[in-house]
């Protein structure tokens, strides 16, 4: 449990991995349900194949490709990453992916592209939880696009080895370490390049509550919990939450000279 | 004016130090009923130690296990005060020979306690999450509402229990220890307030919850009303 036998790349975590069965068993999906045990349950009504991915906006090779394709463009990589969930719990995770600067340098973003819009897909026959609008579907997260071009932002199709399970975003979903795990948007159907910050699900569901960069902060509390500790899933007591979850080194060059308490 | 005082105060309890031909005898064929309520309330625990055991709680126990206390605490409570209204409901349908049930006021304090057993597991599992850091927890209570409340409501349900014995309604009088008694309507309002606060986007389950409370509340205030002027015209 918890071993990984490859050596361990820059990006990679040396932490314990969150075993399989609680990585893919203790999920937030609300497209699947609110409850964490729905997606595991349900997950079996999505269906990744086929599956194609729109790429659109400020980009000069706009398209709409199939994800095998999509996938063949690009060497698979793993990355042992730690992933924060807003909620106080945590996890540490072998994504198998692409770097998603790979991914958006293909599509040539134009000079207008300043951010990148990503959309989950929209379809309450496999999604029974959208039939609730208990958010407004479809599910839209966003970064900005040096974030997006950071090495760290990942495109993960695969989980331990294996290919990526429903309930963790099949077949195409986004891992950005040092944000809380809701920016990791997942079942990606459209990528699309904008000049303005899109609206995100959460920042639109609850605003004071859940900001657009959602960088991981122990310094700056959710309204309802403290954000200074977080538990391990698979351990008792709880640890410090670090800042950026952790990649402070990597990533905070990035947020030079803004006030992380008011861009929450 | 003695008369009506002495009928809402049965609302309130089962007039412990009366002895009325209803509270006395019929205790023996229902004699099963408290210790079975507090045989059946105190089942979750058991279930929840052996859950927690076999790994049945999932990836996260501890905030599981913090779910499913608090959970049952405000549906016990709930339960508790539910007692003068199902007798209300049923004397309206003239049920248990227009009396109407008036068992469920002998499991009420049962309830009563075991909702304030599982508030009080219910913080003690918190405590244990914030690994006993009081300057955590007391950040909590005074900066997060959501904390608060249920904090609040725990701290009401104190005297409560203290006082749940009828030996407490004899040393306090009876008026005195109603009107103290009264707290768990605040109490139960800030639990539901405390489950609302806490859910992060499903607000179903607290509306149920709710709305079960604000039912209750005004089937004990019609029923007061009804029961005063019925009184009062006879």
């Amino acid at each position: 449990q918890g071993q990984v036998r490859r050596p361990l790349g820059p990006y990679d975590t040396s932490e314990a991995v969150t075993p399989y069965a609680q990585a893919t068993s203790y999920n937030n999906f609300y497209e699947f349900g609110t409850d964490k045990s729905d997606p595991a349950r349900l997950a079996g009504s999505l269906k990744v194949r086929p599956w194609t991915v729109k790429i659109d906006g400020e980009v000069r090779k706009p398209q709409t490709v199939d994800i095998d394709t999509l996938q063949s463009w690009f060497p698979l990589e793993d990355r042992i990453y730690r992933m924060r969930c807003v909620e106080g719990w945590s996890m540490v995770m072998p994504w198998l992916g692409f770097p998603l600067a790979a991914l958006i340098r293909r599509m040539e973003p134009t000079g207008k592209a300043k951010y990148v819009q990503f959309t989950a897909l929209n379809d309450p026959k496999q999604f029974p939880g959208q039939r609730s609008r208990v958010l407004d579907w479809p599910y839209v997260e966003g970064l900005r696009l040096d974030e997006a071009l950071h090495p760290l932002a990942f495109m993960a199709v695969g989980l331990q080895g294996r290919v990526l399970p429903g309930q963790n975003g099949a077949p195409l979903r986004l891992a950005v370490p040092w944000k809380y795990g809701f920016k990791s948007i997942k079942s990606i159907v459209r990528i699309t390049l904008t000049e303005k910050q899109p609206k995100t699900t959460w920042s639109i569901a609850a605003p004071d509550e859940y900001g657009f960069f959602a960088n991981v902060n122990p310094a700056v509390p959710h309204p309802r919990w403290s954000q200074a500790t977080e538990r391990r899933i698979g351990e008792l007591s709880r640890r410090k939450t670090l800042p950026f979850n952790g990649y402070a080194e990597q990533v905070a060059g990035l947020y030079k000279g803004m006030d992380l308490k008011k861009f929450y | 004016m003695s008369k009506p005082v002495r009928q809402t105060s049965v609302d309130l309890a089962p007039a412990p130090a009366r002895r009325s031909p209803s509270s006395s005898r019929t205790a023996k064929p229902l004699g099963w009923l408290v210790p079975a309520v507090t045989v059946g309330g105190l089942l979750p625990i058991g279930v929840l130690v052996w859950d927690a055991y076999t790994g049945a709680l999932g990836a996260n126990p501890v905030q599981r296990a913090e779910l499913q206390t608090g959970l049952l605490a405000l549906a016990l409570l709930i339960l508790s005060l539910a007692a003068t209204p199902v007798r209300l409901v049923t004397a309206r349908l003239g049920w248990a020979g227009g009396r109407g049930w008036t068992w469920p006021a002998r499991i009420r304090k049962s309830l009563g306690l075991l909702a304030f057993g599982y508030a009080f597991l219910h913080f003690l599992i918190y405590l244990f999450d914030q690994g006993f850091t009081l300057s955590t927890v007391a950040e909590d209570v005074i900066k997060r509402p959501f904390v608060t409340a249920g904090f609040t409501a725990l701290l009401l349900m104190v005297p409560l229990a203290l006082t749940s014995t009828p030996r407490s309604v004899k040393r306090l009088g009876f008026a005195r220890w109603t009107r103290l008694h009264q707290l768990v309507y605040l109490a139960v309002s800030l639990g539901a307030l405390h489950y609302w606060w806490g859910v992060k986007k499903d607000h179903t389950p607290p509306l149920i919850a709710a709305l079960v409370i604000a039912v209750l509340f005004a089937l004990r205030l019609l029923g007061r009303k009804k029961t005063r002027r019925s009184v009062v015209s006879g």
